[in-house]
């Protein structure tokens, strides 16, 4: 990883809301936990030293429980949010330097944000909704029109332009909300839970919206989530916050895997593991060719399992993109794959 | 003992040369700037004199063409059309067209100018909360003082005619405007503003392009309730000088003719009636988007 892919760079972020934040600063660099904090000082501590570095043109999630300072991280970045203390560097500008004009320029230009109550103008029709960050940068009507409506196209909208917000289903508005915060073509999107107030299966349409747009698009995402497998699912890289602070920042397959702490083991107890884990992180590295079929190094464990059962005792050959023999992966690898790590009970699930 | 059961007050001559003091200080600040004052407010008079010898001015056909095409513009409701023209023909029937028209001029007149001040009233306080805290109390004390108070002053510094009894009308309507001004747009979602944020709009992109287009119904009701108690304080503006109906009113008072009360009053009623049905129906249709087709 060189460093000219990372694009966004949080160093040492410290957030305290409450009265004397300063004078809480200090308690909290000297070590003071967040509920001690909170009878001391009667100041909630919302991010506690984050250092997080966001690779250009990946989806990086971030997840936690409620409460966990995610959403007041992501409203940093974009400083609709102050930070008590930290840098944030964006293409190596600090933006917190930026005066507000700057800052108006910058969330014109650089990042756009989707909402998890979706946030729409209800008093706006759809394609005024989606125009509307092209329309405050005085973009004239003809052509934010053409822009908005080549979004709406994109996201599967198309006849609604002259609906309103609450004429539409939550799928349909947060289809909105994605096409406004892509219209302005910023580089950067910010996603706060985009889709948790969807139900399951319109949440996961619009998960295979995003990828599919992702694909083409190349934006470097910020996603917010509390759902492990829409984590998994969607993440280049995952971060898990746990009040207000980072506990572990690693490739999703590193968090199942090797999990930092208890917190992470019990975020991922109820995952199922065969249909995420992938072939390279259970393989036993080696480059010559075994004697069962070859499977690519990305595959998961469930696919690869009926690869096997037509002859459980040939190993399989793992090759990556290119071809390149990798790895091989026996049925006793598999298995002890998909167990569970031994910490976290016993149970055998059906 | 004896303070105990009489009120320790101040000693009557002192009282007396406190009222006095009062009252003198003001009659100078009158004698002073008195003709300043009034040349201050010439614009509004002539403004508001042209516009009631418009109104009584004009043929009576063309009046209510022209009220019946506001009341459509308004409710869009035929119910509405139909009883706006039937209150104006039984009100000239019986004889008060001349002064519904003047009391119809003043009521525009006193609304346009609360408008005009009471909203960017109640935006300043939205933005404010030290505006809030300061304009609360005063709102406060000019809804709840009683009107004849603040008439004598006004007259003092402006004599009797119209202008003063516009003005007296304007302290006592514009309260409602700007109160519900401020409620509007604090009480705008939170996350749409933050929406709007995010993409980088500045505070008059975010004021007129989604705070006040949200607040528009709640501003609406403050227009509407302006109307109302403008209307109210028709019978009082009369006293100092304002033609209308309200002075029809005043004279059945001091000389108990209870018919002449009985229909002027009736006609403030239909006044209010017939704008408080188009406003209100306007306000509804402002957001309408607001009730289309929800799940």
């Amino acid at each position: 990883m060189s460093k000219n892919d990372i694009l966004i760079k949080v160093n040492q972020l410290y957030k305290i809301f409450g009265d004397n934040s300063n004078e809480a600063l200090n308690l909290v660099k000297g070590g003071m936990g967040k509920d001690e904090l909170l009878e001391k000082c009667n100041c909630v501590l919302g991010l506690n030293k984050i250092n997080l570095d966001i690779r250009k043109a990946k989806i990086q999630v971030v997840m936690g429980l409620s409460g966990s300072g995610k959403s007041t991280l992501i409203r940093h970045l974009n400083r609709l949010i102050e930070p008590t203390s930290g840098e944030i560097l964006v293409n190596d500008q600090d933006i917190l330097s930026l005066s507000q004009k700057e800052l108006i320029q910058f969330r014109q230009n650089n990042m756009s944000m989707v909402f998890q109550k979706f946030a729409l103008f209800p008093h706006k029709t759809v394609l005024q909704n989606v125009g509307y960050g092209l329309a405050i940068q005085n973009i004239p009507m003809s052509e934010w029109n053409e822009r908005a409506k080549k979004w709406i196209n994109r996201v599967g909208l198309d006849g609604y332009e002259t609906y309103y917000p609450g004429q539409l289903s939550g799928g349909m508005q947060q289809r909105v909300g994605l096409a406004r915060a892509l219209a302005t073509d910023a580089e950067i999107l910010l996603m706060d839970e985009a889709f948790s107030a969807l139900d399951p299966l319109i949440r996961s349409e619009m998960q295979n919206i995003l990828l599919d747009l992702q694909n083409e698009l190349h934006k470097t995402i910020i996603f917010i989530t509390h759902d492990l497998d829409e984590a998994l699912k969607i993440g280049d890289r995952i971060a898990i916050l746990r009040d207000g602070t980072m506990v572990q920042d690693s490739d999703p397959q590193k968090i199942i895997m090797q999990p930092a702490d208890d917190y992470v083991s019990d975020f991922i107890k109820d995952i199922n593991r065969a249909r995420v884990i992938q072939a390279k992180s259970i393989m036993t590295p080696t480059n010559s060719k075994s004697t069962g079929p070859v499977v690519q190094e990305n595959m998961v464990l469930e696919d690869i399992l009926q690869i096997m059962s037509e002859s459980p005792s040939k190993p399989v050959t793992i090759e990556d993109t290119k071809g390149k023999i990798t790895g091989k992966i026996e049925m006793a690898n598999l298995i002890e794959g998909m167990k569970r790590p031994k910490s976290q009970g016993t149970n055998i699930t059906g | 003992m004896d303070w105990f059961f009489n009120f320790p007050s101040m000693e009557r001559n002192d009282l007396r040369e406190f009222k006095k003091s009062v009252d003198f200080t003001f009659t100078d600040f009158t004698r002073s700037y008195g003709a300043d004052i009034e040349g201050f407010f010439e614009p509004l008079l002539m403004f508001l004199v042209w516009f009631e010898k418009f109104f009584i001015n004009t043929p009576w056909p063309l009046i209510i063409l022209m009220i019946l095409v506001f009341a459509w513009f308004g409710s869009r409701s035929i119910s509405v059309l139909v009883g706006t023209l039937i209150s104006f023909l039984t009100i000239g029937y019986f004889g008060m067209w001349e002064d519904t028209m003047s009391t119809l001029a003043i009521i525009l007149v006193a609304t346009f100018l609360c408008i005009s001040i009471g909203i960017p009233m109640g935006i300043a306080m939205a933005r404010s909360n030290k505006i809030q805290a300061l304009v609360v109390p005063i709102l406060d004390i000019m809804q709840t003082i009683p009107s004849f108070v603040y008439l004598i002053p006004v007259v003092m510094l402006l004599g009797i005619g119209k202008v003063p009894g516009l003005i007296a009308v304007c302290i006592y309507a514009i309260p409602p405007i700007v109160r519900l001004t401020n409620l509007g747009i604090r009480l705008v979602d939170k996350d749409v503003l933050e929406a709007s944020d995010s993409f980088g709009a500045n505070y008059w992109q975010k004021l007129f392009g989604v705070q006040m287009p949200l607040a528009l119904p709640t501003i609406f009701a403050g227009v509407n309730q302006t109307i109302m108690m403008a209307l109210a304080m028709v019978v009082i503006a009369s006293m100092i000088g304002v033609k209308g109906l309200g002075l029809p009113v005043l004279r059945a008072i001091s000389n108990q003719y209870l018919a002449l009360g009985l229909m002027n009053g009736l006609a403030i009623v239909v006044l209010a009636i017939i704008f408080d049905r188009v406003t209100q129906k306007f306000g509804l249709r402002m957001q309408k988007y607001r009730n289309d087709g929800k799940d």
